[in-house]
């Protein structure tokens, strides 16, 4: 656990099991059902989070929702939100309309351990919505970007109208990322490649000795992308995932999120792959 | 600049091949380029060659009717593109174009062939190999069917 970076929950609130309000104060679509949001706390300081943690997100009335930050943790902004619309609290969510006021717990969980592996090639390696949780985590690296070897992003998506921040792509590599898009499937105009992530893997250029993965996706994809990590020699002790179960509390004490002797909310999200492996061998788990 | 024999041991799906293997199937080996949007062979035709992409990018393409070329996967340096010609009825099942600049070692499919009949212990370490990288590619395509980005409604 010594790991990992955190931030105490909810210091600028009344506690961390009371909602504060923020005002949606900018709002962009990025994907058929995607939306970038901008919220403004209306009461005290700027939520103060590391890469890699998530609040509870809600639209008044329709119930909450773990949704991870995806803004610039070294930045006094706005706090920045990528969701999903899946389902009735998400749709309310990214329905709501600029000047809405929206309710935030948080921040919540363990952070990505950006500030831990200096000197380590680095590889985030993403797919979908995966990479939203991942780019604080991107934009943390490129600060310290000299502190690094090779930084490395692998970003795979269903099609190219489905992935995300492709504006911002370019200033990335213009600093520092070598980055390698996939997709699932695309017609001709597409030049990127065609596959899913993990074959991104063994064609990237890397000290796999020393070399520390952040991966975010699909469970599906982060299985296989940690069997493709493992071929390449990047062992399970330096591979960190972040999960999501059920987060309701955020502060581990209603049990919802729990995954083997951990509770998700607090214990995670992000997790060396070497404390998740015995447990995601349990199917029911 | 390197031998046609250094760039096959060069290649993953050929590593640990003794130096006389990699002779006999240099034998079997030419240097080509595509140009980008070129074409490498197209379905339905006759599958003699297949190509390890020293640099560049190829994609395998399907022609769907109303929905044009469908991209199936993308292949790159250091991969094998085409594997119809181990098989009758040595027919390309997917056209593959280039989609960049690239450059290729072409392989002469049935002198290949031969030359593993004659030598089975040549043709069991290919066999060996050529498996290991299409078990890859399946569990590749699974894992591309199962259409992870796709929607579950949940909260």
């Amino acid at each position: 656990m010594a790991m990992h970076a955190s931030v105490e929950a909810g210091t600028d609130t009344p506690g961390p099991m009371v909602p504060a309000p923020f005002t949606l104060v900018a709002k962009r679509q990025d994907t058929s059902d995607t939306w970038t949001l901008q919220l403004r706390a209306d009461t005290g300081s700027p939520l103060a989070f590391a890469p890699g943690q998530f609040t509870m997100l809600s639209a008044f009335g329709t119930g909450e929702v773990p949704i991870s930050i995806s803004g610039d943790a070294g930045a006094d902004g706005p706090l920045v939100h990528t969701v999903r619309a899946v389902g009735l609290a998400t749709e309310a969510i990214c329905r709501a309309d600029v000047g809405e006021v929206l309710s935030v717990r948080g921040p919540f969980g363990r952070a990505w351990p950006v500030a831990e592996i200096d000197g380590a090639d680095v590889l985030v390696i993403a797919g979908g919505i995966g990479l939203a949780p991942l780019r604080p985590a991107i934009l943390a690296l490129l600060a310290r970007r000299e502190r690094y070897g090779r930084l490395l992003l692998l970003y795979g998506g269903r099609s190219p109208d489905q992935l995300l921040y492709t504006g911002e792509l370019e200033a990335w590599a213009n600093r520092g990322l070598e980055v390698a898009l996939t997709v699932d499937s695309a017609g001709p105009e597409w030049l990127g490649h065609v596959g899913v992530v993990p074959r991104l893997i063994a064609r990237a250029h890397f000290d796999a000795a020393g070399a520390v993965a952040l991966v975010c996706g699909p469970e599906v994809m982060m299985r296989f992308t940690v069997a493709a990590l493992a071929r390449s020699g990047v062992g399970e002790e330096r591979i960190y995932a972040s999960m999501e179960r059920n987060m309701q509390c955020g502060i581990g004490h209603c049990g919802h999120c729990q995954l083997g002797p951990t509770l998700v909310c607090r214990d995670g999200p992000v997790y060396r792959w070497s404390e998740l492996a015995p447990w995601l061998a349990i199917r029911e788990l | 600049m390197q031998t046609l024999e250094q760039l096959i041991a060069g290649a993953p799906v050929f590593a640990g091949l003794a130096p006389a293997q990699l002779q006999l199937i240099a034998g079997c080996a030419v240097n080509a380029r595509f140009d980008a949007g070129e074409l490498l062979f197209r379905e339905g035709g006759p599958a003699e060659r297949f190509f390890l992409v020293r640099a560049g990018a190829v994609a395998l393409e399907v022609e769907a009717p109303g929905r044009g070329a469908l991209v199936i996967e993308t292949l790159g340096e250091g991969e094998v593109v085409g594997w119809s010609w181990l098989f009758e009825p040595y027919r390309w099942q997917f056209d593959a174009r280039a989609t960049m600049p690239t450059a290729v070692v072409a392989f002469d499919g049935a002198c290949l062939r031969g030359k593993c009949d004659a030598d089975h212990e040549l043709g069991y370490q290919l066999m060996r190999r050529f498996a290991a990288s299409m078990i890859e590619r399946l569990q590749a395509t699974r894992l591309q069917l199962l259409d992870v980005y796709g929607h579950a409604r949940v909260g």
